[in-house]
C-alpha cells in the first residue's frame, strides 16, 4: 500500500490544514516534514482534499507547501514486557532514552527495549484453538506475571501451530506461530500494537463491580468505598491536597499495576514520583513501588495535543494489563487539562462552543473515557480489572462547571475535597457528607461486604454518616445560639461526631502505620467508635465535653499511630476503654 | 534565508487594531516581520494569506506599507554583556548603552525533559519571617505575591530578590508604570547590585502587546546563565494579570471565543509555559520564579488567579492587618508547596512544629476575634491568643521583618512563653524541651 501524501496549506498554532493527494482517516497520524525534523500530527477532521491535523509539536517555522506523509494508522502504543518502572511521555516515548536536559522537538523514542532477553515459559501448545487476548505464555516483568497474548486486532480463532520453549528471548522473537481459519500462517512475538483511542475489548464478560478495591485510606474503604473495576473522581481548587491524595493512593492501593499519568500538571511533582516512588517499599511485595509503577508525564508545559493522547495512552496500557489478570489501577492527574487541550483545539476549529467554550461533545468524551474502565471476565474465566481514579481541577473551585459536571455524571464515586477541612488542617480533606460512593447501594456489594467484612457493616457505615450530619447540624446551631445556651446534648452529639472524624476520617498520609489501614482494622476501629456514639454519657456542664472526648480521641488517634495488635496498640486501646467507662451511664 | 529577507511586500489587505493581513510566500509560523518599520509576528497562515500580529499597534499603517519577513522567530542575544542592562521587550537596550554582542538564541525554546529535573533542595533565605518561617522558598520553585493593587508588592518582591543569595537577577516587568521602573532601577543601583542584574520592562507607556514578549525574553536570560554558566537564577515577574491581559487583548483581536472571565481558552496552557521554566538543574544552576499577581478585591477565583495557583507551587498573600498597621504575609491564605523539602532539615528541627503552633494560636486568635465580635464572653484563653496574635503579626508576620531564621524561631517561643502554658502548644514533648526554653514549673 502506498502511503498518502499531502502538503501543508493552513497554520494555526498547533492545527495545521494540509491538502491531501489520496485517501485519509480520520485519526490517522501522519508526519510533517520540517528540514529534518518530523513533526507528529493526528488527523482530527477531513474537508474534501483538506485534512486538519493537530500537531503533537511546536509548528515554529513550519511553511505552507512543506511534505507530509500519512502512516495509515492511528495514534498506537506497543505492548510488551518492559512497560513497567517507565516513565513515558504522552506518545508514549520512553523520556530516559531522549538525550539533552531539554527536550527535542521531532524526537520519538523506543518504548521498550529490543535487545532485552526474557524468560519465556510457554502456556499454550500446539493444536490449542485461540483468539485474541488468549494467553500463549508467560515472562516475568520484575516480580509481575507478564502473559504473552494472542494480540488484540486478531479477529476470528486460530489453531496454535507451535509455541517457543521455555528460554530466553527477545520482543521481536516470534514466539508462537498461529493458523487461522483459511489456513493461513502468521508469526506472533512478545510486542503488539494497539491504537489508544479504541478500546481494548478481547474478554467476554464485564459485569457490575463487586469487590472492594482497598486504598488503605480510611475515608475511602470505610466511608465512601471504592470497588474494583470501579471509577471515582476527586474535585477540589488548588492547595486542597489532591496531588497527596493521589500519591497515597499510588502507594497503598491493593493493585498490581499502577499507571498514573500526570496529565497537564506540575513537573516538579513528577519529579516527586521520579524520586520517591524507586524509595518507597511496596507493602505487598517488599520491593521498591517503583517496579509496578508505570507514569505517563505529559506536564502542563509539554505539547497540548499530546495531553489527550497521554490519558488515552494510560488507559491502553492499563487494559493490556487487565488482560493478563491483573488489577490495574489507573490515576490521571488531572483531566480538566485534557479538556482545555480538547477545547483549545475546538476552538482553533472554529467549531461552535458549547459552555464555558467547551467542545460540545465534551460530556460524551469523558464517558466513553470512564466506561473504558471496569472488572472484566478474560476468556479463560479469570477476572482482571481496572480501576480508576481521575482528578479534576474546577476553576475557581466552583462544581458547577462543566467538567465536574460531565464527569460526576458518569464516575460512581465522587471524592470532594473541601477547601475548609484543608484549611483547617484536616486531611485527607474529603468531605464525607459531600461525597458519595454509589457502590454502597450496589446488592453485590452489600453481599459482599455482608459476608466479608461484618453482616451490619453497611448499616454501621450509614449510622457512622448519619453522626457526622447531625455534627455538622449541631456545630450551626452552638455557633448561632452560643456554647452555654444549648443543652449539655448538643455539645455531646458535637463530640460524638469529631470522634469519627478525628479517629476514621483523618488520617496521616505521611505515617507509615497511619498511612495504610487494613481493612479488618478499618473495622475495629469503626466498631469501637460506634460503640462511643452509641453510649449515654453523664456531664455536669458543657466544659467538660470537650476535654472528655479530646482524651478519647487521643488514645484512639494512639491506636491509629500503633503497629496493628502490637502490645502498644492494645495498651491505648485499654486507656481508651477505661476513659469511657468513666462517664458511661450504665 | 537572505532572499526572504529582501522580498518587500506591499499590498496589505486586512487591518484590525492588533493584526494586518497580506499575501506572501515562504514564510513559516511565529516568524517575525517588519511592518512600515514597527515589529510583527505571524500569527496564522491560511494559504497564502499570512496574519501578523502588530506588537506596538496597527495606528496609521496604510494598505500599501512596506512588509519584509525576517526569516526567524523571535530571539535575544545573550553573554554575560546582558548584566546590569535594561532592556524593552524587543531586547533592544533603553538605557543609553551600546548593543549587546552574543549569541543569538529564539525565545520561548523547549521545556526540560521532565526525567532530567532534580528535586528542588535549597532553601532561599529573604529574612522575612513571614516568608522564611510560614512559607519557605526553595531553588526551582514557581511562587507568585497575591496582592491587591494597592499593596506594595514590588517592593517587598525587590528585597526578597536582594536578600536571596542568588547568583543572578532578572526582572520582566510587564506594565510597570515609569514611577515603578526608575524605583527598581533606583534600588539597584544603590544597593550596588546591578552588575547582577538584567531587566526587560514594558512600561505602561509601551504598546500592552508587547509585554507578551518579556516574560520569554527574561527566562531566556535565565536559561543561559543556569544552564551555560550554572548559575543560580532568580526571574522576578510582575505584573502577570496584566501579561494576562494582554493575551486576552490577543484573542480577542483574532476572535477566539473566550472562556472564564473573558480570559482565552489557552490561558492555563500559556501561563504554565512560563511558569514551568523554573527548575533544578542536574548542573547545579536553577531557575527559580517570583511573580506578581495583581487580585481584584482579593478574590482569587478569577480566571488569572485561579489558573495561576494550579500552576505555580504555592502563592505568597500580601494583607493589610488593620490591627497593626502594616502589611503582613497572610498566614492562611499563603502557602508554598515546597518548603516540607528544607524545613527542619536545613533550618533548625524544631521549626515545622514551631510553624504549625503559631499558626493554629493564631486561628485561635482568628476565632476568638469572630466570638467578640459576636458579642459572646471571651474565656481567658481567647484573650490571650488575642494578645499573642497581635505581636505574632508584628514581630513575624510583618513584612519589614528581616531576621534569621533561627531568630525567627527564638522569637516565636518567646511569645509562647509569654502567653501560653506548654500543654497549650501541642509541641512534641522532646522539641519544647530542647528548644522551648520554658523554666520547669
Amino acid at each position: 500500500m502506498v502511503k498518502t501524501l499531502g502538503k501543508v496549506h493552513s497554520i494555526i498554532s498547533n492545527l495545521v490544514i494540509v491538502k491531501t493527494e489520496g485517501p485519509v482517516s480520520q485519526n490517522e497520524i501522519c508526519f510533517i516534514e520540517l528540514g529534518n525534523e518530523k513533526l507528529m500530527a493526528e488527523v482530527i477532521k477531513v474537508n474534501g482534499d483538506f485534512a486538519s491535523v493537530q500537531v503533537f509539536e511546536s509548528t515554529r517555522g513550519l511553511k505552507p507547501g512543506m511534505n507530509v506523509v500519512f502512516e495509515q494508522h492511528m495514534l498506537e502504543v506497543s505492548l510488551g514486557p518492559g512497560l513497567l518502572s517507565k516513565n513515558f511521555d504522552g506518545l508514549q516515548n520512553d523520556l530516559d532514552k531522549m538525550e539533552g536536559v531539554f527536550l527535542k522537538r521531532g524526537e520519538y523514542t523506543n518504548p521498550l527495549e529490543d535487545d532485552k532477553k526474557w524468560a519465556f515459559e510457554p502456556m499454550a501448545k500446539a493444536g490449542d484453538k485461540v483468539k485474541a487476548a488468549d494467553w500463549l505464555g508467560n515472562v516475568k516483568e520484575n516480580w509481575l506475571d507478564h502473559k504473552i497474548m494472542v494480540p488484540f486486532k486478531f479477529k476470528g480463532e486460530y489453531t496454535v501451530v507451535s509455541v517457543a520453549k521455555a528460554g530466553e528471548y527477545t520482543i521481536n522473537d516470534t514466539i508462537a506461530v498461529l493458523k487461522d481459519a483459511s489456513g493461513k500462517e502468521v508469526n506472533v512475538t512478545m510486542v503488539q500494537k494497539w491504537p489508544v483511542k479504541l478500546p481494548i475489548r478481547a474478554y467476554v464478560d464485564k459485569p457490575r463491580p463487586f469487590r472492594p478495591m482497598e486504598t488503605g485510606i480510611r475515608v475511602i474503604d470505610t466511608m465512601n468505598p471504592m470497588l474494583e473495576g470501579g471509577t471515582g473522581f476527586i474535585p477540589g481548587p488548588f492547595g486542597t491536597g489532591k496531588t497527596v491524595l493521589q500519591h497515597a493512593l499510588a502507594k497503598y492501593a491493593d493493585a498490581d499495576v499502577i499507571i498514573m499519568a500526570a496529565c497537564g500538571e506540575r513537573a516538579n511533582e513528577v519529579v516527586e514520583i521520579f524520586t520517591e516512588f524507586p524509595e518507597l517499599v511496596d507493602p505487598r511485595s517488599g520491593r521498591s513501588l517503583y517496579e509496578r509503577t508505570t507514569i505517563i508525564a505529559n506536564t502542563s508545559n509539554m505539547p497540548v495535543a499530546a495531553r489527550e493522547a497521554s490519558v488515552y495512552t494510560a488507559m491502553t496500557l492499563g487494559e493490556y494489563y487487565r488482560a493478563m489478570g491483573l488489577k490495574v489501577l489507573l490515576l490521571a492527574d488531572s483531566t480538566s487539562r485534557w479538556a482545555q487541550a480538547l477545547r483549545e483545539m475546538s476552538n482553533r476549529m472554529e467549531e461552535l462552543p458549547g459552555q464555558d467554550a467547551f467542545p460540545m461533545d465534551l460530556s460524551a468524551i469523558i464517558s466513553n473515557f470512564y466506561a473504558r474502565a471496569g472488572i472484566v471476565y478474560l476468556n479463560n474465566g479469570k477476572t482482571g480489572s481496572v480501576t480508576f481514579i481521575g482528578t479534576v481541577s474546577p476553576a475557581g473551585g466552583n462544581l458547577k462547571e462543566p467538567v465536574t459536571e460531565s464527569t460526576k455524571k458518569v464516575a460512581r464515586c465522587f471524592y470532594a475535597l473541601s477547601q475548609n477541612r484543608a484549611d483547617s488542617k484536616r486531611y485527607p480533606a474529603i468531605d464525607t457528607l459531600d461525597s458519595y460512593s454509589k457502590y454502597l447501594e450496589y446488592p453485590e456489594f452489600v453481599d459482599y461486604a455482608a459476608k466479608n467484612i461484618s453482616e451490619s457493616w453497611i448499616d454501621d457505615v450509614n449510622e457512622a454518616r448519619n453522626m457526622l450530619v447531625r455534627g455538622r447540624e449541631t456545630a450551626e446551631q452552638i455557633d448561632i445560639l452560643g456554647d452555654d445556651s444549648v443543652p449539655v446534648d448538643y455539645h455531646i452529639t458535637l463530640w460524638k461526631a469529631e470522634l469519627i472524624d478525628f479517629v476514621i476520617l483523618q488520617q496521616d498520609a505521611f505515617d507509615n502505620i497511619d498511612g495504610n489501614t487494613s481493612m479488618e482494622r478499618q473495622q475495629l476501629m469503626l466498631n469501637l467508635v460506634l460503640g462511643v456514639v452509641r453510649a449515654d454519657f453523664e456531664f455536669e456542664s458543657f466544659e467538660e465535653v470537650n476535654p472528655y472526648f479530646k482524651r478519647i480521641i487521643n488514645a484512639f488517634k494512639q491506636m491509629n499511630y500503633s503497629e496493628y495488635k502490637s502490645d502498644k496498640f492494645y495498651q491505648y486501646k485499654a486507656e481508651a476503654e477505661a476513659i469511657i467507662a468513666e462517664r458511661i451511664k450504665k | 534565508m537572505a532572499a526572504v529577507f529582501q522580498k518587500i511586500y506591499t499590498k496589505i489587505t486586512q487591518i484590525t487594531k492588533a493584526t494586518c493581513s497580506l499575501k506572501a510566500e515562504g514564510v513559516g509560523n511565529d516568524e517575525l516581520a517588519l511592518v512600515d518599520g514597527r515589529l510583527a509576528q505571524v500569527v496564522k497562515i491560511w494559504g497564502d494569506t499570512i496574519t501578523l500580529q502588530v506588537f506596538s499597534g496597527t495606528e496609521g499603517i496604510p494598505t500599501d506599507a512596506e512588509v519584509t519577513f525576517l526569516g526567524k522567530a523571535p530571539s535575544l542575544k545573550v553573554s554575560d554583556d546582558l548584566c546590569g542592562r535594561f532592556f524593552n521587550a524587543f531586547g533592544d537596550p533603553i538605557d543609553g548603552g551600546p548593543a549587546i554582542e552574543g549569541e543569538e538564541r529564539e525565545i520561548g525554546g523547549p521545556s526540560v525533559n521532565p526525567v532530567r529535573r532534580k528535586q528542588p533542595s535549597h532553601l532561599i533565605a529573604t529574612g522575612i519571617a513571614g516568608i522564611d518561617l510560614n512559607n519557605t522558598l526553595v531553588s526551582g520553585q514557581k511562587i507568585p505575591f497575591f496582592a491587591d493593587p494597592d499593596q506594595p508588592y514590588n517592593q517587598v518582591m525587590a528585597n526578597v530578590a536582594l536578600r536571596a543569595e542568588a547568583d543572578r537577577i532578572i526582572l520582566g516587568g510587564m506594565g510597570l508604570t515609569n514611577d515603578d521602573y526608575l524605583y527598581f532601577k533606583n534600588l539597584f543601583d544603590n544597593a550596588g547590585v546591578l552588575d547582577r542584574i538584567v531587566s526587560f520592562v514594558n512600561t505602561t507607556e509601551a504598546p500592552p502587546v508587547e509585554r507578551l514578549l518579556v516574560p520569554d525574553m527574561a527566562l531566556t536570560a535565565a536559561e543561559y546563565f543556569a544552564v551555560d554558566k550554572n548559575e543560580n537564577v532568580l526571574v522576578l515577574l510582575t505584573d502577570m494579570t496584566l501579561y494576562a491581559d494582554a493575551l486576552a487583548i490577543v484573542s480577542n483581536r483574532m476572535d477566539q471565543i473566550p472562556s472564564k472571565d473573558s480570559m482565552p481558552g489557552s490561558l492555563y496552557s500559556d501561563l504554565a509555559k512560563i511558569y514551568e521554566k523554573a527548575v533544578q538543574f542536574p548542573s547545579g544552576g536553577s531557575i527559580t520564579i517570583i511573580a506578581v499577581t495583581t487580585l481584584s478585591g482579593g478574590d482569587i477565583t478569577h480566571a488569572i488567579p485561579d489558573n495561576t495557583g494550579y500552576i505555580t507551587e504555592g502563592q505568597l498573600f500580601l494583607r493589610k492587618d488593620t490591627e497593626i498597621g502594616k502589611v503582613i504575609v497572610d498566614p492562611f491564605r499563603s502557602l508554598s508547596r515546597l518548603k516540607q523539602l528544607v524545613i527542619g532539615k536545613q533550618t533548625r528541627k524544631d521549626h515545622p512544629q514551631v510553624m504549625n503552633a503559631a499558626v493554629r494560636l493564631y486561628a485561635d486568635a482568628s476565632n476568638a476575634r469572630t466570638k467578640l465580635e459576636n458579642g459572646f464572653d471571651l474565656t481567658d484563653y481567647d484573650k490571650r491568643t488575642l494578645d499573642f496574635a497581635r505581636e505574632y503579626s508584628n514581630d513575624l508576620l510583618a513584612i519589614d521583618v528581616n531576621i534569621s531564621t533561627t531568630e525567627m524561631l527564638d522569637t516565636a517561643w518567646g511569645l509562647f512563653r509569654k502567653y501560653f502554658d506548654k500543654a497549650e502548644l501541642g509541641i512534641k514533648q522532646e522539641i519544647v524541651d530542647e528548644f522551648g526554653g520554658y523554666q520547669d514549673k
